[in-house]
């Protein structure tokens, strides 16, 4: 068994693949930062509701390496969404401290606009605007850095083609399906070339064959870009198939039951899901959640 | 059978994008030429068959000429209405009172709409004189407003944007409420600023509200303006109804009444055309409702 039981997740360097995309590419590491892309230290968060409070999460540690993909996956109600919304920044932590790239992201309960500006977000549901066009939806990040109109069209023009929108451009969100719809939403989030993709369970809504297709493509998008993601979902075997760690998260209050290493070689394809090595891991993931029971 | 699908499929193509990758892509949905066709068929065929009917009770069932003028001397008496070189100012002011108060109507109904929508303490406090103000039929007010603003068209204009506040201000604190969280956590997250916010979110949100408000609204600034004049004044369509009537001129109030629902349709049709011009990607402009 692989796994490594220890509740804390500590980053081990990332395999030799990810330093080649690195000398290659325009993701030169900046001078005198570690290649961590996230840490999240003690992360507690508690609601108050009118039938008193609920205790969400509760000493979460994790740290992301820079280009690393972490998939979070748990049970409906284990706090993987209220963790991943902590990360960005949409939820305030009751303790703790969220970073990226060594700047601290939420000081005492505010956040940084300027760090959470580095992340890319796509959530379940596309959250497209209806009055915008693919372009314009997938501009919008550059708009609201004020990147010029002629610019931010060329821009978004390339992300279309790279999740596969040609042709779409002009289209209104409605006039697409689902799947095309998530796409726009990752074009969209990547739009800033952010450090750090946060996704929550992005092809949750979507069928299986189109899901499928999704992940192929998303872990082509991240091969490319190189950027780190964090990726909520409730499936163990979307969860293994995309990541390089599999963080499982446990309910009552949120918390990392274990951090299991997933060193099937890339790119993979469907075939990998064959392997037993592929089943050997989803088995044992399945077994720690049904353990709870 | 055959040849209504094979022209539904060239449309299609038909300069459109290459067809969807993924396999449960919708194209977007084009109505069938026949369904556009729809009312512009069905409309003139009604129009036909109301004056047939109308023709017919006048020659062969034989109500009287006070009762129901032939179409023929409605036509007529239009005729001479074009004639008189009154009736130029007559559609003017009428014209006038309606659009200023449409216009004071759409300018206070956003703004008491949006911030009645925002603040949420203050919207609770003055419901009870909103429902108060709602329940109440506002046209008896226009003797009031006459003996305040006498007989001119003030009277008629705060009639008419009386009446045409309430749609458009409840639809906008309805619309400034209808923010989608989806649409929030994606400006929250990309650290938008207020005013970006505004200008790309709650906008373009609620503007869909207030053309809702509108389309209602400009209906009720044209009741209020003519209910108005009906009352007081001597001025305006509605002084000529009341006018014709006196004289028991039946086919000069029939042709007033016509021209009337013309002067409506038309505003109708304007406040809907600029929808279509500012909002080309909501539903109600897609399937032309």
């Amino acid at each position: 068994m692989t796994t490594q039981q220890t509740p804390t997740a500590t980053w081990t360097p990332p395999p030799v693949r990810r330093d080649e995309f690195d000398a290659s590419g325009d993701t030169a590491e900046p001078v005198g930062s570690r290649a961590v892309g996230l840490r999240v230290a003690g992360v507690d968060k508690t609601y108050t509701t009118r039938r008193g409070d609920v205790h969400a999460l509760s000493d979460i540690d994790l740290e992301v390496g820079r280009g690393e993909f972490v998939s979070l996956v748990g049970r409906s109600g284990c706090g993987k969404t209220t963790l991943l919304r902590v990360l960005s920044g949409l939820l305030a932590p009751t303790a703790g401290t969220v970073e990226a790239g060594d700047r601290p992201a939420w000081v005492a309960g505010r956040r940084d606009d300027a760090v959470f500006a580095e992340f890319g977000l796509v959530f379940q549901e596309a959250n497209l605007f209806p009055w915008f066009t693919v372009v314009d939806n997938v501009a919008l990040p550059l708009k609201l850095r004020g990147v010029g109109k002629a610019e931010r069209r060329a821009r978004a023009t390339e992300l279309c083609a790279t999740v596969g929108l040609t042709g779409f451009e002009d289209s209104y969100p409605r006039e697409l399906s689902g799947g095309m719809r998530q796409r726009a939403a990752i074009a969209r989030a990547l739009a800033c070339d952010p450090s750090v993709l946060l996704m929550d369970e992005p092809f949750g809504a979507l069928d299986a064959m189109t899901r499928d297709r999704m992940n192929l493509e998303l872990q082509q998008i991240h091969a490319v870009s190189g950027t780190t993601v964090v990726f909520v979902t409730h499936s163990i075997s979307e969860a293994v198939f995309l990541a390089d760690r599999v963080v499982l998260l446990t309910p009552r209050p949120g918390r990392i039951r274990s951090v299991t290493p997933i060193d099937l070689p890339r790119p993979r394809t469907v075939e990998v899901e064959a392997t037993a090595e592929f089943g050997e891991l989803v088995v044992g993931l399945r077994r720690q959640l049904d353990e709870e029971d | 059978m055959t040849t209504s699908l094979d022209r539904d499929t060239d449309t299609r193509t038909d300069g459109a994008p290459p067809p969807p990758v993924d396999a449960d892509a919708t194209p977007a949905e084009g109505e069938s030429p026949w369904m556009r066709r729809l009312p512009w068929v069905s409309g003139p065929l009604m129009l036909v068959a109301l004056l047939g009917i109308w023709q017919f009770a006048v020659s062969v069932v034989g109500v009287s000429e006070f009762i129901l003028p032939a179409p023929a001397a409605v036509v007529g008496a239009l005729g001479d209405l074009f004639a008189d070189p009154e009736i130029g100012s007559h559609i003017g002011v009428t014209l006038f009172e309606v659009l200023a108060g449409f216009g004071i109507a759409l300018v206070v109904g956003v703004a008491v709409g949006a911030t009645l929508g925002r603040i949420a303490w203050l919207q609770r406090a003055v419901q009870p004189a909103l429902v108060a103000l709602q329940v109440v039929p506002k046209v008896a007010f226009v003797p009031i407003f006459v003996i305040w603003f006498g007989f001119g068209p003030t009277s008629k204009i705060i009639m008419a944007a009386l009446l045409a506040f309430f749609p458009i201000m409840l639809n906008v604190m309805l619309g400034v409420r209808s923010v989608d969280r989806g649409h929030r956590d994606v400006m929250r997250g990309l650290g938008a600023s207020k005013w970006a916010t505004f200008r790309d979110m709650e906008l373009p949100t609620t503007l869909p509200y207030v053309f809702a408000g509108a389309e209602v609204a400009i209906v009720f600034s044209v009741i209020g303006a003519i209910v108005g004049e009906y009352l007081g004044g001597s001025q305006g369509l509605g002084y000529l109804v009341v006018s014709s009537l006196n004289a028991l001129d039946a086919p000069r109030l029939f042709a007033v009444i016509v021209l009337l629902a013309v002067l409506g349709s038309l505003l109708y049709v304007a406040v809907t055309t600029v929808k279509k011009v500012v909002i080309p990607w909501h539903d109600s402009v897609r399937t032309g409702v």
